[in-house]
């Protein structure tokens, strides 16, 4: 009787045991886990994130570096402590090799620190953190997009070059607006004829329109992004501003803004770094192939996504596919050889780009669509103003 | 500071104000007669704004959108009240704000699945673009114009309702003592179920006007909430007239205050005291409008109940 139990055991245990991968099987593929906001009125650029890292892995042909790949999503619900938890789960749980995304500067300085500290790389494919660029800069940390201060930086210059005098500025009345202002005053230096702090969130902003008319400036700079963004253009439009006083914004006018506002975003002028009609194979192709996939132009906050995926995906090939090791992962990133939607650049030391800034209008075509266009470059090879604090 | 300046600030003050005081009129009756905190008063403004455009893309005409999504803004009201406030009345405050506040997941998800979570354009008839001229140099746009006229309306005809008619006296009787109006022979149920529609109208009201303006997006209803929770505290719970009085206080001291304060701290105290303290004192103007409203009359400036 004893017998036929223990053969039994046995074929059991050799049935379990051929059910686990084999070691070598278990390196062709890699993880990933992209953090960004799905749920909640942000969670519309959490939506374009995820469907331009969707494309990328569908023109990578669901490979990563040549390795099977597997995307875990994660919903920060803009909460640095939720953000902190969606990658411990994703490192611990899941076992990712690499964490990418993330929209929010103060999620992503609480998420970098955990990513790093187990000794994993942190794609960055949106928030732009100063003290991540200078004196906090890590060698596995990486950023797709850019620093915080760059684009309003671009503005100033273009203001400054064209002679703008009288400025009227408005931000929202928190950490980013301020750091906004602050780039915009590194490069321009005409007259400011008034600072405004509006609370993070007003959607009223009548009675700042009312003040700004009786101030009479030549110019008026502007910080609203998302829904805040919204509101500022339709209700400056209403109050018949828009064709009298131009508007110069960064981070309001986009392709999510764009269809909710339409003709109130008409003749307002953005700086960025990319805009869908950019002139190269890689932004071309990303952009032909996002509006026949999901039938609308992408945003730049996708664009920097799908770029940081192929980011990760160029390191893993130079590496041959050896996650295991970080650093040189790092070190393979660091050459940025891969056809980026921004066109060849180069990483700085502090793992930032090195990009050109545009100065973008918002034009209506024949055709009835509005759209943005980019009307002159700005800044060429533009580096950020804090890598001289970064030591590698 | 021109005078002109001043009073054009004020009619924005008024405008805020008549827009919360819609939401406000709808909550407080709510909250005075039924006894029952409504969160999801907010999603009734949301749904309001969104069935407005809706129905306005469907037919081609803003005013058939208008009238069709405040009809359907009436009935998923009284549908939210028969299937899911009714059972609270009984029970406490909290149980009360964990259900609604489940009522605005539920609303929020709802409207993204069938929208999505993008900001949708609302569109305005050619008549309500534009501006017009108040004084020399100043103009004001029509839109805002026409909210402030729609305000004052509503006004007037709740005046009416609650003053002047049979149903208006049940709903202060209901307000007062609601067991005392059952006991005389109400059906109470009926009465709460009208009183919860009409809100619901109002909030659709308050929302389909702010659609234009603001941004309609799935969660638009919370960021309204915050200040008409504020409005009904100082007008008095219950009271429709607390409520005009203590939106249009709210709507004028906001405005005036995110207008002058900076100006004006920094004149009287320095520059910087002006720059620093100006916008963050702004902003929370009202919660200590609120405060002080609470410490003399802790009832609110109208109270309902005797």
């Amino acid at each position: 009787m004893i017998q036929p139990v223990a053969a039994a055991l046995l074929a059991a245990s050799v049935a379990a045991f051929s059910l686990l991968p084999t070691p070598a099987l278990a390196q062709q593929k890699i993880k990933i886990g992209f953090i960004t906001t799905m749920s909640g009125p942000q969670g519309v650029i959490g939506a374009y994130m995820k469907d331009s890292v969707e494309l990328a892995l569908d023109h990578l042909g669901r490979k990563v570096g040549g390795l099977e790949a597997e995307v875990v999503y994660g919903d920060d619900q803009t909460k640095p402590d939720v953000g902190v938890q969606v990658a411990e789960e994703m490192l611990k749980k899941h076992n990712v090799d690499i964490v990418a995304g993330i929209i929010w500067s103060n999620v992503m300085l609480a998420v970098q620190p955990v990513v790093n500290g187990a000794g994993k790389i942190m794609v960055g494919t949106n928030a732009g953190a100063s003290p991540l660029a200078g004196s906090q800069c890590n060698p596995l940390y990486f950023s797709t997009s850019w620093n915080n201060d760059q684009t309003p930086e671009a503005m100033g210059k273009y203001l400054q070059d064209s002679g703008v005098n009288d400025l009227y500025v408005m931000a929202p009345n928190y950490q980013a607006g301020k750091d906004m202002v602050a780039g915009l005053k590194r490069y321009y230096k005409g007259r400011i004829v008034e600072e405004v702090y509006t609370k993070l969130g007003q959607q009223d902003y009548q009675a700042e329109i009312t003040q700004l008319r009786s101030k009479n400036p030549k110019a008026v700079f502007a910080f609203y992004p998302g829904g805040m963004g919204i509101q500022f253009l339709r209700q400056y439009d209403q109050a018949g501003l828009r064709d009298k006083l131009p508007l110069y914004t960064v981070y309001t006018v986009d392709e999510i803004s764009i269809p909710a506002v339409k003709d109130a975003a008409v003749g307002i002028k953005e700086a960025r770094f990319w805009s869908p009609d950019l002139k190269n194979a890689a932004s071309e192709k990303y952009v032909s192939d996002y509006k026949k996939k999901y039938g609308k132009l992408p945003v730049f906050y996708g664009a920097q996504s799908y770029d940081g995926i192929m980011l990760i995906d160029s390191a893993v090939k130079a590496t041959k596919g050896n996650l295991k090791d970080a650093k040189a992962l790092a070190r393979a990133m660091q050459k940025a050889n891969y056809p980026s939607i921004r066109g060849p650049f180069q990483f700085n030391v502090n793992h930032h780009p090195i990009q050109n800034f545009y100065l973008l209008d918002t034009v209506k075509l024949p055709s009835g669509d509005i759209e943005m266009r980019i009307q002159k470059t700005i800044f060429e090879k533009h580096k950020d103003s804090y890598y001289q604090d970064c030591k590698m | 500071m021109s005078w002109i300046l001043i009073f054009e600030q004020l009619l924005n003050g008024v405008q805020l104000g008549l827009t919360l005081f819609l939401m406000a009129a709808g909550l407080t009756l709510v909250l005075g007669i039924m006894n029952l905190v409504n969160l999801a008063h907010g999603s009734l403004y949301m749904v309001g704004a969104y069935l407005t455009l809706a129905a306005s893309q469907w037919t081609g005409s803003y005013v058939a959108g208008v009238l069709l999504g405040l009809a359907g803004t009436l009935v998923i009201g009284m549908l939210v009240e028969v299937v899911a406030l009714r059972a609270l009345y009984d029970r406490d405050h909290l149980d009360q704000v964990l259900a609604t506040f489940g009522l605005i997941l539920f609303f929020n998800e709802l409207v993204a699945m069938l929208w999505g979570r993008a900001s949708l354009y609302a569109q305005l008839p050619q008549y309500l673009r534009g501006h017009v001229e108040l004084f020399s140099g100043s103009s004001y746009p029509v839109y805002r114009l026409s909210v402030i006229v729609v305000g004052l309306l509503v006004a007037v005809l709740l005046w009416y309702v609650v003053t002047q008619t049979r149903l208006g006296m049940l709903i202060r009787a209901g307000a007062s003592n609601r067991t005392m109006v059952a006991a005389l022979g109400i059906n109470i149920r009926l009465l709460s179920t009208v009183v919860f529609g009409f809100g619901a109208v109002l909030a659709g009201l308050a929302g389909l006007m702010a659609g234009p303006i603001y941004s309609v997006q799935p969660g638009m209803g919370e960021l309204i909430l915050i200040q008409v929770f504020v409005v009904i505290v100082i007008g008095g719970i219950g009271s429709v007239r607390g409520a005009l009085v203590g939106a249009l206080i709210v709507g004028i001291v906001d405005t005036l205050g995110r207008a002058f304060l900076k100006p004006m701290l920094g004149a009287m105290l320095s520059p910087t005291a002006g720059e620093a303290a100006g916008p963050a004192l702004a902003s929370m103007l009202i919660y200590l409008l609120m405060a002080v409203v609470l410490a003399l009359r802790p009832a609110g400036l109208f109270p309902a109940r005797g």
